[in-house]
């Protein structure tokens, strides 16, 4: 399954939509990036007079990539005409540290490794770095994703 | 081979730090249910399970997951790998 059609697949859209592009995937991890452009409507209000990207989007932005993106990279292993119409994706838990801020225009990169895809919930380790590949944020993340 | 009791208070450490009602686990009978009473949710369900198979060292296939929604019918499943090991 090639990138874009992973990117297609994902059941967001702007302003909701926090992947760009994806730079590999396998079967042990996917990684991918985000730019979070300056007039996203959160930094108006996050925080007054001075925009920082929020720790809730830094973990979307993670969950989006290297869950739902892998997921759906995932789930298209087992199925051939993978059909996400009445796919059901739940966020079920999120451990996360935070490390540096992430300012307007800055670009992400989000990489995430496979603990265990059983039963329907996929589990991940999920490390975020920015463009001087510092650690902007790690955790761990798990969801629920059922055809 | 462990024996029953030992099992049972091994599922309880297992299941422990995953329950969201203590008074159902204080009163836990093979009839518990892990939904229903032990108001676990069904993400955590993977987690135990998951922890059952390394501490008995066994595996736990979808359809037998599927029937451990209680602790009769988790401990017939540990029981049951175990034999076939």
């Amino acid at each position: 399954m090639t990138f874009e059609k992973i990117i297609s697949l994902l059941p967001y859209e702007p302003p909701f939509l926090f992947v760009d592009e994806l730079h590999e995937v396998d079967k042990e991890g996917i990684s991918g990036s985000y730019t979070y452009h300056e007039s996203a409507y959160f930094y108006e209000g996050h925080f007054k007079n001075n925009p920082v990207t929020p720790g809730v989007i830094l973990t979307e932005t993670m969950a989006q990539i290297g869950l739902v993106a892998y997921g759906i990279y995932l789930l298209s292993l087992t199925s051939k005409n993978l059909n996400l119409t009445n796919t059901k994706i739940a966020l079920v838990s999120t451990e996360m540290s935070f490390y540096i801020p992430v300012y307007p225009n800055e670009k992400v990169k989000v990489v995430s490794k496979k603990e265990y895809f059983r039963m329907n919930k996929l589990k991940c380790h999920v490390e975020m770095f920015n463009e001087k590949e510092e650690l902007v944020c790690r955790g761990k993340i798990a969801g629920m994703m059922k055809l | 081979m462990t024996n029953n009791e030992t099992m049972l208070s091994d599922l309880k450490g297992i299941i422990q730090p995953y329950i969201q009602n203590q008074e159902a686990f204080d009163n836990l009978t093979e009839a518990t249910d892990f939904i229903n009473d032990l108001k676990i949710n069904s993400a955590n369900l993977v987690d135990i399970v998951l922890d059952v198979e390394d501490k008995f060292d066994i595996e736990i296939d979808n359809d037998s997951m599927d029937r451990m929604l209680n602790v009769k019918a988790a401990l017939e499943v540990i029981q049951e790998k175990l034999s076939t090991k």
